[in-house]
C-alpha cells in the first residue's frame, strides 16, 4: 500500500506547479490591472491597410 | 448643416466646419490628428469607437522643460544611455480605442519600442530610444494625437511606487493552504478517526499520522505568514489598551493552531487544521474586497499635483530657461506662457493677465490683471504670455501656506473608532468571560475536559463571520456608489458618512454649476434690428462675458457692421445702418446710476441712450432646492462662500427658512468654522470644490469634492461626487445608514452561530467536523446576506 507515498508525492508536486505559477504571475505584475488585457485581446495583431477606397466600393450584392 | 458631429472628437461643429476626406471636423486641431493617424494605417481608431479623440491644445513651449536632463532623470522610471522607461498619466484615456491607438504608438514612430497601457490607472508605460527619440519629443507626439500627458510637481518626487501586493500573495497561500488541507482532511471527515480501534478502513488508519503532519505543515505558513498581521494588530492594540477586533480572531487562531498540533502529536485526534487555514482564507478575502479602489483617482492630492515641475525663468542675460519649480526664488523674472499656472505669489511686470482662479477659489470668471499689479499662485494665465517678478517661494506662497495646517498631517482613519471595533471590545470580554465560566465549572465537574472546554470555547467563538460582515458590506456598497459616480476613499468614509449631522456646502462650483450662467434683460425692450447688431458685434469679441451672452442669445442672421471697435476693459462700440450700439461696463455706455454693484452685468445703449442690461447669475445646480429641503429635516446646514453676498437674496428662496449663509469667508475661515463646529460635538459634512476648500475637506469628518470631470482636478478629500449626482446626495447618505444597519444585523445573524458553537464547545462535544462545517457556513451565509442586501439598496438608487 506505499502507492500512497506515491499518489501523495504526486498530487503535492501537481499542488506545488500551480502554486509556484500563482507567485510567478502576480510577481509578473499580472494582478495589478486585472481590466486592460481583457480589452487588449480583442485588437487585431496586424494593422489593416487601407486600400485606396476608390477601387474597393464594395459592390452592391442584391443577394443580401 | 445642423448637429453634424466631428468625426474625431463627436463635438458638433456648427461654429465652423472643416471637410477633409470626406469627413467633417470641428476645428484644424482634430483634423490634424485624423491626418496623422490615416496616413499611418491607424483609422481603426475609429471603427473601435466613433468620436473618441479629443481635440489636441496649443502647447508649444510648455514642454521645453522637458530637456532638462536632472528633470529627465527623475521622472523616469529606468534610464540608461539609449534606452529610457516612463510612466505617463494621461486623463484623456476612457475606451478602448484610446488602448488601441497609444499601444500602436511605434506605428507612429519607430523608436518607441514599447508601450502599454494601464486603463483602470490611465497611465501609460513607455520604452523608447532616447538617443532617437527625446522625451519632450515623445510626450509632444502624445500631444499632437490628443492625449496629453499630465506631468505635475508630484511626480517628481515620488515617482517608484510599486503596488503593493503582499495582500495577494497572502490569500494565495492562505487559498492554497485551505484546499489542500481540505482535501487531506477527508479521510477524517469520513471517520476513520473514531474507528481506529474497531478496525476500519485498514490502509488510511495506517497512514493517518501522515496526512495529519501534512496539514500541519501546509498550515504553519497560513499561520506564521498569511495571518501573521492578526497578530501584529492585537498586539499593537494591547500595548494601546485596545480591545480590537483582531485580538479574539488572532487568539482564535492561536488556539486552534496550538491545539491542533499538540492533538496530532499526542494522537489525541485530527485537529483542526481545515477550520484554521478557512478562517484565515475567509478573513484575507474580507480584507481584499475591502481594499479594492479606485485606482485611477486620486484622493490624497495637494498643491503639489497642481504644480508643473518646471518654468521658465529669464535669466540675468535676458535668456529662457527652464527651472525646476522649487528652485525658483524671491526676485526671479518668471515667464507664464498661455494656459500655464502660476507657480508662485509675485507682482506682473510685463503683459496683460487674464487669470483663471477657478482652481483656488472655484469662480470662474477669469480676473484681469494689469502690470504691477499682485497676482498669487494658483491662477493660471488664459491669453498670451506675461512676465511676472516672483516675491516669494513656492511653497511660502498664499495658496501652498495652507498646506502647512496640522490638519493635513492627521490621519482620519486612526483617529476614528469602527463599528467592527467597538463590537469587538464587548464581544472579546463576554467570550473570555464565557471561556473561564466554562472551564471553572467543568473543573470541578470532569477536570480532563477542562482545557478541551476552554480552547473549544475560543476556537468557536472566534469572530470570523463579524470580521467579515463590515468589509463585504462597506466593500459592496463602495462599488455600488462607485457606479453611481459617487467615489469614495475608503470604506470607513461609508461609516463616518451614516454618522453625518451637519451638511456644510460652498457655494461657487458646489450649488452652482461651472460652466453655464444665465442672464436676463432688464430695461426698454431691443428693436429687432438692434437684436441683432447686439449678436453680431459681441461675436467678434474674445471677453468670457461676450462669450456667455453670445450663446444665450437668440440665433440671428450674420450681418456686417459698418463699423466696429474694442475698448480693452470696457467694452464694444459698433454701427450699422445709423444705429450705433455701445455695449460694455456702465461707465462705458454712459452714466447711469448703477444700484447694484455686486452683480454682474453687460449695460447697452443705442445710439447715446440707454437701453438696459443683461444681469448675470449663477446657475445653481438642477434641485438644489428640493436636495436642501429634504436635508434640513435631519440634517443642520450652512453655506460659507468665498463670494460677496450678491446672490444673498436669491439663495435665500431657493433655500430652506433660516439656513445660515456665510458670506466672504477665506479658506483659513472655511477650516476654523468647521473646527468650531465640531468642538460642539458635532459631526460635519464639508461639501467643496475648490482648493480653497481643502483646509475645510481636510478638518471635517467627511469632505467630498463636487468635480463636473472626476478625472481632472479635485482637491484632497474623503470621496468625490460626479456634479451631475448632486441631487441624489441625500440619498446617498441615508443608503450608508442603511449600510451601517445591515452591519448590525449581520452581527445579531453570526451571534447565533457562536451561539450554537458556544453550545456545543461548553458541552465539551466539539467535534473537528462541527467546526468544519459551522465556520464556512456561518462566513458564507454572511457573505451572502450583506451582498443581497446592500444590493437591494442599491437597486433603490438613482
Amino acid at each position: 500500500m506505499s502507492v500512497i507515498y506515491m499518489l501523495l508525492i504526486i498530487s503535492l508536486i501537481v499542488a506545488l506547479i500551480f502554486f509556484v505559477a500563482f507567485i510567478f504571475s502576480v510577481r509578473k505584475g499580472q494582478y495589478d490591472d486585472s481590466y486592460t488585457p481583457s480589452v487588449r485581446m480583442l485588437f487585431e495583431d496586424e494593422l489593416v491597410k487601407d486600400e485606396p477606397k476608390k477601387f474597393i466600393k464594395p459592390q452592391k450584392n442584391p443577394t443580401k | 448643416m445642423h448637429n453634424t458631429k466631428c468625426y474625431h472628437c463627436g463635438d458638433s461643429c456648427d461654429k465652423s466646419t472643416i471637410e477633409f476626406d470626406d469627413k467633417t471636423f470641428c476645428c484644424v486641431g482634430c483634423m490634424t490628428v485624423y491626418e496623422i493617424l490615416s496616413t499611418n494605417d491607424l483609422t481603426q481608431f475609429y471603427e473601435l469607437q466613433s468620436a473618441a479623440g479629443t481635440t489636441p491644445k496649443s502647447i508649444e513651449g510648455k514642454y521645453d522643460f522637458l530637456d532638462n536632463s536632472d528633470i529627465i532623470e527623475k521622472l523616469t522610471e529606468f534610464n540608461d544611455d539609449t534606452i529610457q522607461i516612463i510612466n505617463l498619466y494621461i486623463p484623456h484615456i476612457h475606451c478602448s480605442s484610446c488602448i488601441w491607438i497609444l499601444e500602436n504608438l511605434n506605428k507612429l514612430n519607430a523608436h518607441i519600442t514599447n508601450s502599454q497601457v494601464d486603463f483602470p490607472k490611465k497611465t501609460i508605460r513607455i520604452t523608447y530610444h532616447s538617443n532617437q527619440i527625446s522625451l519632450k519629443e515623445l510626450v509632444l507626439l502624445l500631444a499632437r494625437i490628443g492625449y496629453e500627458p499630465y506631468i505635475s510637481l508630484d511626480d517628481f518626487e515620488n515617482k517608484k511606487k510599486d503596488s503593493d501586493r503582499s495582500l495577494i500573495y497572502k490569500l494565495g497561500v492562505a487559498g492554497f493552504a485551505f484546499g489542500n488541507v481540505m482535501f487531506l482532511s477527508f479521510p477524517e471527515y469520513f471517520d476513520l478517526a473514531s474507528s481506529a480501534a474497531s478496525g476500519g478502513e485498514y490502509w488510511l488508519n495506517e497512514y493517518q499520522q501522515i496526512f495529519r503532519w501534512l496539514m500541519f505543515i501546509f498550515s504553519l505558513p497560513v499561520v506564521f505568514y498569511a495571518g501573521w498581521d492578526y497578530f501584529v494588530s492585537a498586539y499593537k492594540g494591547l500595548r494601546a489598551k485596545l480591545l480590537n477586533i483582531d485580538v479574539p480572531i488572532a487568539l482564535g487562531i492561536l488556539v486552534l493552531f496550538l491545539r491542533s498540533t499538540i492533538e496530532i502529536a499526542f494522537q489525541l485526534g485530527s485537529g483542526f487544521f481545515d477550520s484554521l487555514t478557512g478562517l484565515v482564507f475567509f478573513l484575507l478575502l474580507g480584507k481584499f474586497f475591502q481594499q479594492r479602489t479606485y485606482s485611477f483617482l486620486s484622493f490624497e492630492r495637494d498643491y503639489k499635483s497642481y504644480f508643473p515641475i518646471a518654468i521658465t525663468r529669464i535669466n540675468a542675460d535676458g535668456k529662457e530657461e527652464a527651472v525646476p519649480v522649487q528652485n525658483v526664488i524671491k526676485g526671479d523674472r518668471i515667464l507664464i506662457r498661455n494656459e500655464e499656472m502660476i507657480p508662485v505669489d509675485g507682482s506682473l511686470v510685463c503683459g496683460k493677465a487674464r487669470i483663471d482662479y477657478s482652481f483656488v477659489s472655484g469662480e470662474s470668471e477669469p480676473v484681469i490683471k494689469e502690470t504691477g499689479d499682485l497676482i498669487f499662485a494658483g491662477g493660471k494665465q488664459l491669453k498670451g504670455v506675461i512676465e511676472m517678478i516672483a516675491l516669494k517661494s513656492v511653497s511660502q506662497s498664499y495658496l501652498t501656506q495652507l498646506w502647512g495646517n496640522a490638519v493635513f498631517k492627521t490621519d482620519k482613519v486612526t483617529s476614528f473608532q469602527n463599528l467592527t471595533d467597538s463590537i469587538g471590545k464587548r464581544f472579546t470580554i463576554s467570550v473570555l468571560s464565557i471561556a473561564f465560566i466554562a472551564t471553572t465549572f467543568w473543573l470541578f465537574y470532569d477536570a480532563s475536559k477542562a482545557l478541551n472546554v476552554f480552547t473549544a470555547v475560543l476556537i468557536i467563538a472566534c469572530p470570523c463571520a463579524i470580521a467579515l460582515a463590515s468589509p463585504f458590506t462597506l466593500g459592496n456598497m463602495l462599488r455600488i456608489f462607485g457606479k453611481k459616480k459617487f467615489y469614495l476613499k475608503n470604506t470607513q468614509t461609508i461609516e463616518r458618512l451614516a454618522k453625518i449631522d451637519t451638511a456644510i456646502f460652498d457655494k461657487t462650483g458646489t450649488i452652482t454649476t461651472a460652466q453655464q450662467s444665465t442672464a436676463f434683460y432688464e430695461g426698454m425692450p431691443l428693436t429687432a434690428e438692434e437684436e441683432s447688431i447686439l449678436k453680431n458685434t459681441i461675436r467678434a469679441s474674445n471677453h468670457p462675458l461676450s462669450r456667455t451672452l453670445y450663446d444665450l442669445l437668440k440665433e440671428q442672421n450674420i450681418i456686417t457692421l459698418d463699423e466696429y471697435e474694442e475698448h480693452v476693459g470696457k467694452g464694444l462700440e459698433s454701427v450699422k445702418n445709423k444705429i450705433s450700439m455701445k455695449i460694455g461696463s456702465a461707465d462705458f455706455v454712459g452714466n447711469i446710476k448703477t444700484d447694484d454693484l455686486l452683480d454682474t452685468s453687460i449695460y447697452i445703449s443705442s445710439n447715446n441712450s440707454y437701453k438696459g442690461r443683461y444681469v448675470f447669475h449663477n446657475q445653481y445646480r438642477d434641485g438644489l432646492a428640493s436636495v436642501f429641503k429634504s436635508m434640513a429635516e435631519t440634517l443642520n446646514l450652512a453655506i460659507l462662500s468665498g463670494d460677496n453676498e450678491g446672490e444673498k437674496e436669491r439663495l435665500e428662496n431657493l433655500l430652506p427658512k433660516l439656513t445660515p449663509l456665510y458670506f466672504n469667508q477665506k479658506p483659513e475661515n472655511k477650516l476654523e468654522f468647521i473646527k468650531s463646529l465640531q468642538q460642539q460635538g458635532k459631526k460635519v459634512l464639508m461639501v467643496g470644490d475648490g482648493l480653497n476648500d481643502a483646509g475645510a475637506l481636510a478638518q471635517s469628518d467627511v469632505g467630498i469634492a463636487i468635480s463636473e470631470n472626476i478625472n481632472v482636478f479635485s482637491p484632497a478629500c474623503d470621496a468625490i461626487l460626479d456634479a451631475s449626482k448632486f441631487k441624489q446626495l441625500y440619498t446617498y447618505i441615508i443608503a450608508s445608514k442603511k449600510a451601517i444597519r445591515i452591519i448590525k444585523m449581520s452581527f445579531i445573524l453570526s451571534l447565533l452561530y457562536n451561539c450554537i458553537g458556544l453550545f456545543f464547545a461548553i458541552t465539551g462535544q466539539l467535534e473537528p467536523v462541527i467546526a468544519a462545517i459551522l465556520m464556512p457556513l456561518s462566513s458564507i451565509s454572511i457573505v451572502i446576506f450583506t451582498t443581497i442586501t446592500t444590493n437591494l439598496i442599491g437597486r433603490k438608487l438613482t
